[in-house]
């Protein structure tokens, strides 16, 4: 038999925090339609909105696809923003470039991506100044 | 603790005034109900008591199990629990005693206020939070709705909950405890009855959550009690003293009341369980939430907004504020109840349920979950309810869960008639051959 897997596809609205959240609220509804373990379900609904406001933010909006495996799951972020100059940068905790605009919502404390890290096993950015952003993050489920 | 065959709920339908209709199948917050045969179907796994559906039933179907005022006979020595919000019911009420001094006219023997176990509670959880050891932010425990919420929706909040029982169980030991010593009953001879604004606590007398036994043996409406007390506060020619709690247990009747009285400005009160909703989905996912204690209570309003009250639930609200106003003048104190500090703790953790796995084997809930989607992208998405769940979603979930069928849809139907009429049509077209003209050669002669 083929690998079960199960696609999600969720479009993230640029500067729409209203709605941030969202596709987190239903990945986390998926998970445990599943069965899966609390612990990982708090993974994942982490990096997923930490994930999403950063698509908001820094993207100007883009999308998130989940991929979702009896091993794994897999969440690809991708926008068309203004790309990240300095990845290494980009992950110190702390370091935001968030504007004034989202710092008066509460957003950018700097721990987007050092959040989005610590809760996945595995993370890579890919970035291309004046292009756009993709962020892979995969969390094991065993 | 609760597993399914013994899971309880005390929101009950009346079969014979349910009409069948979907308001309370797309209030529900947990997506509990479904409509089949007609009736309205209470799935019991995923109740959590709220109360509203009672709330939303426009033909009053729905209603919470409690027990009657006679009920309370059955045991020697009789004590009454008044909920604060209970105060919050009658108009120019001046002094709490009045209410009390009633209870003791309707049969009971003692009262115990559970606003004054309410003051214990805030005193424990204020050294809780001040130790630290808590996660945060801690999430209040007093509300069963909200406790029975996290333990079936955010399994990862559980470790958040305050682990003390609610001021009414506590009220309810110390009751116990007190008429004990004063009378030489047994505690099994003693009846304890909480008079309550709500469906959830009435779940506690066989359920409770966090207790491993209940420890009330009743609970009455503040509905009822309220139609037995106006005609009797008239006749009261004697008030005795009986009240002993201070304005902040009284204010827990109200969003807020709780929290407020901690030591802490960093606290949340969020009320109305769709708002309660979303505030745990967020602390869920954002950890960096500078938030200390949270108040989360699924009534509009808190507990005055409860089902079973009878006054409106803004105007309770004033006359709550205005009598703990007047016992904050007074300076009224109340003393810590008499019970010790490891009694007021859970004994029985409350843990995770479950109730939306579409299987043991994630293989299998994977394929059902595929399946669900293509169910669901082939639904109109009107989400009306006139299959009976409260939206196309649920549709397709009860559809792999072997609950419903595709037909139970009213679009689908139609469009399944609709081609069974083409057909039909195509059909009548037809002409059995002796009816054909045919002018053909048959046999290329």
């Amino acid at each position: 038999m083929a690998e079960q897997t199960i696609s999600l596809q969720y479009p993230i609205d640029g500067n729409n925090f209203t709605i941030a959240g969202q596709a987190s609220s239903n990945i986390k509804k998926v998970l445990k339609q599943l069965g899966i373990a609390p612990e990982i379900i708090r993974k994942a609904a982490i990096s997923m909105y930490e994930g999403e406001i950063n698509t908001i933010i820094h993207g100007k909006g883009g999308e998130a696809d989940v991929t979702i495996t009896s091993d794994t799951i897999t969440i690809v972020f991708r926008d068309k923003g203004p790309g990240i100059p300095d990845i290494a940068k980009a992950m110190q905790a702390g370091f935001s470039t968030a504007t004034d605009e989202a710092r008066e919502l509460g957003f950018g404390a700097g721990m987007g991506l050092p959040n989005m890290k610590k809760y996945s096993d595995e993370l890579s950015i890919e970035s291309e100044v004046g292009h756009g952003t993709t962020v892979t993050l995969v969390i094991r489920l065993r | 603790m609760n597993n399914k065959g013994t899971y309880y709920h005390s929101v009950r339908l009346d079969r014979e005034r349910c009409k069948g209709c979907i308001n309370c199948i797309k209030g529900c917050p947990t997506e509990a109900i479904r409509v089949r045969d007609g009736k309205a179907k209470i799935i019991k796994e995923r109740c959590i008591d709220c109360g509203e559906c009672i709330r939303v039933c426009p033909y009053h179907a729905k209603s919470a199990v409690t027990e009657r005022l006679d009920d309370i006979f059955r045991f020697k020595y009789k004590i009454a629990l008044p909920a604060p919000t209970l105060y919050g019911q009658f108009n120019n009420l001046k002094d709490i005693n009045l209410i009390l001094t009633g209870l003791k006219y309707l049969g009971f023997d003692d009262i115990y206020e559970v606003a004054k176990a309410a003051e214990t509670i805030t005193e424990y959880t204020k050294q809780l939070l001040a130790e630290g050891k808590l996660k945060r932010p801690v999430i209040n425990s007093a509300c069963p709705t909200v406790v029975r919420l996290i333990s079936v929706r955010f399994p990862n909040l559980i470790s958040h909950v305050l682990p003390l029982i609610s001021p009414m169980e506590a009220a309810a030991k110390a009751a116990r405890q007190e008429a004990v010593e004063k009378t030489g009953l047994k505690p099994k001879e003693i009846g304890v009855f909480f008079i309550s604004p709500c469906a959830a606590k009435a779940t506690s007398v066989r359920n409770p959550l966090g207790s491993s036994k209940p420890l009330i043996d009743g609970v009455l409406s503040i509905k009822e009690i309220y139609l037995k007390l106006l005609p009797i506060l008239r006749k009261i020619e004697h008030v005795d003293e009986l009240s002993t709690c201070a304005f902040s247990g009284v204010r827990w009747a109200s969003s807020g009341g709780e929290a407020s009285a901690l030591d802490t400005e960093k606290y949340v009160a969020v009320d109305g369980i769709n708002h309660v909703v979303r505030l745990l989905e967020e602390i869920e996912d954002d950890e960096k939430l500078d938030i200390d204690f949270v108040e989360a209570l699924a009534c509009a309003g808190g507990c005055v907004g409860g089902p079973l009250n009878v006054e409106n639930t803004y105007v309770a609200k004033t006359k709550i504020k205005k009598l703990a106003d007047s016992l904050r003048k007074q300076g009224q104190k109340a003393g810590p109840i008499p019970v010790k500090q490891d009694d007021l703790q859970w004994d029985s953790p409350v843990s995770y349920r479950n109730v939306l796995n579409l299987d043991d084997d994630i293989a299998i809930a994977m394929q059902k979950m595929e399946r669900m989607e293509s169910i669901y992208n082939d639904l109109p998405k009107l989400d009306c309810g006139s299959c009976g769940a409260p939206s196309c979603k649920s549709l397709a979930e009860d559809i792999v869960r072997g609950f419903a069928t595709e037909t139970d849809c009213i679009y689908k139907l139609r469009e399944k008639v609709r081609d069974l009429a083409r057909q039909m049509v195509a059909l009548e077209e037809e002409m059995p051959g002796s009816f054909k003209t045919d002018d053909r050669d048959y046999y290329g002669g």
